[in-house]
């Protein structure tokens, strides 16, 4: 048993938030540089490179890449051979989000009830997922979540006998109609299988995948090459001005599932795809 | 085509943008967003006084990051027009003469921007960075208890945006996806 105390937690957690926000991962980097090479579009070239431009300014002056710093995703992997004293794990994550929206100069974008809609002023709570693994260490992801594309997301209860097909379906109408909202270039995160809960969370952590890794499985890594040629081909482009570069990467996650059921969940990110990994 | 014009503007000036311009704004513009949007609607439901004068102005859909000591504003990028496609069309038929956002917009806002002689621009999502830095000053004037989300006069210079909806009703979204779409894509 190790034991970690919160406070470390809280630590991470602050300057992750502080760092997603203003140094995209260095795959999205790439990513980007390499789009700049093949849009044929010449406004989308342009809006890929003054994209470029937006992420060297916010490391160097130190402003958000995006005003929408998002809502705080946090995915912690706890090993079963750790033990968190000094105080309760979610307080700890929650004044980690606290002290690092404020302290980083980052927007509030929290509202207390989904209804009545208060600020809560300093961006809690945030929204975890646990979940336990071997060993004796504590994964943090921190991915802060823009609504702009998080708005444009979709879930589709599919049946079995749509099939391959009726995913291909399913991800393209939601890329579709996200268009120029989502802020594209996209990623999409794509969950396929479990349950109606579980399909969304895969197609979340699909998102936090470096861009360039496939799928493990054969037929879903080529569903993803197939599905992102076809995204290219629509037209929408940088902006959803017009171009071939609509989205970067589709990401996709599938689990088992009942044999009544084909949970499609597909959750778009805008080209601000962020997510920070620590190990503590 | 590139062009530099003052704002606010008249409805000759938005008369001659067209849907596909790129345009470097100078001068004064205001912010509000959702829940502006919502208070002033329902300012106006009530028959009283807006915060904010309409005529041959700028509304930017945007609420900024806080800024740093010395600094105008934070990043400042613009959000998605469509939530506030409720509430635009009677601003528009008060006068407002152009709104500043990214995404589609409904029938009933581009029947209003045709209607009016008005102007739909979209600044580049997810560049609050480098658009932030076109700012320069910031002030709140309305709403200061919305945080993010009051209304802001902001002194701009150079401010780039391009004309999505042009007063004639072109849609530059629906023109320049065509241009780029592949029947390979199947959707």
């Amino acid at each position: 048993m190790r034991t970690l105390n919160v406070d470390k937690v809280t630590e991470a957690i602050k300057e992750m938030c502080i760092e997603a926000n203003h140094f995209l991962p260095e795959d999205m980097q790439c990513a980007m540089q390499g789009a700049i090479d093949t849009e044929k579009s010449v406004l989308g070239k342009q809006i890929l490179e003054q994209l470029c431009e937006n992420m060297e300014i916010a490391g160097k002056d130190m402003i958000p890449i995006c005003q929408d710093t998002g809502m705080a995703v946090v995915f912690m992997e706890i090993g079963q051979e750790v033990h968190f004293e000094g105080g309760f794990v979610e307080d700890a994550v929650n004044e980690g989000v606290r002290q690092g929206y404020r302290e980083g100069f980052l927007r509030k974008s929290v509202v207390n009830d989904p209804v009545l809609r208060e600020n809560t002023g300093d961006n809690t709570p945030a929204v975890i997922h646990y979940s336990m693994i071997p060993g004796d260490k504590v994964i943090i992801t921190v991915a802060p979540k823009g609504f702009g594309s998080e708005n444009m997301s979709r879930i589709f209860m599919l049946k079995p006998a749509d099939g391959i097909e009726g995913v291909k379906n399913a991800v393209l109408t939601a890329v579709k109609e996200a268009g120029p909202n989502a802020c594209p270039p996209m990623i999409v995160g794509v969950g396929i299988g479990g349950t109606f809960e579980k399909c969304a969370l895969m197609a979340k952590k699909a998102l936090t995948r470096s861009i360039g890794q496939h799928s493990e499985i054969r037929y879903v890594q080529e569903l993803e090459e197939e599905l992102l040629e076809r995204i290219n081909c629509s037209g929408i482009g940088p902006g959803g001005l017009g171009g071939t570069t609509t989205a970067l990467a589709v990401h996709i996650n599938t689990y088992p599932t009942h044999i009544a059921g084909l949970p499609v969940a597909v959750n778009i990110c805008c080209h601000v795809n962020r997510h920070v990994v620590r190990s503590l | 085509m590139d062009k530099h014009i003052s704002v606010p503007f008249s409805g000759n000036t938005a008369a001659s943008l067209q849907a596909g311009d790129y345009v470097y704004l100078t001068g004064t513009i205001y912010t509000a967003r959702d829940a502006a949007h919502k208070r002033m609607y329902e300012a106006w439901e009530k028959k009283e006084k807006l915060p904010l004068e309409m005529e041959n102005n700028i509304i930017y859909y945007m609420g900024p990051s806080p800024a740093r000591p010395g600094r105008p504003i934070g990043s400042a990028g613009p959000t998605t027009a469509s939530r506030m496609d409720k509430y635009a069309p009677v601003l528009l038929d008060m006068g407002l003469k152009g709104m500043i956002g990214k995404g589609k917009r409904s029938g009933a806002v581009k029947e209003a921007v045709v209607r009016n002689g008005a102007v739909y621009f979209a600044a580049i999502g997810g560049a609050g960075a480098l658009l932030s830095r076109a700012i320069i000053s910031s002030e709140v004037i309305a709403y200061d208890d919305l945080g993010t989300e009051a209304i802001r006069k902001l002194e701009v210079k150079d401010f780039p945006v391009i004309v999505v909806m042009d007063a004639k009703g072109n849609d530059l979204y629906e023109t320049a996806i065509r241009e780029y779409h592949q029947e390979t894509c199947l959707f």
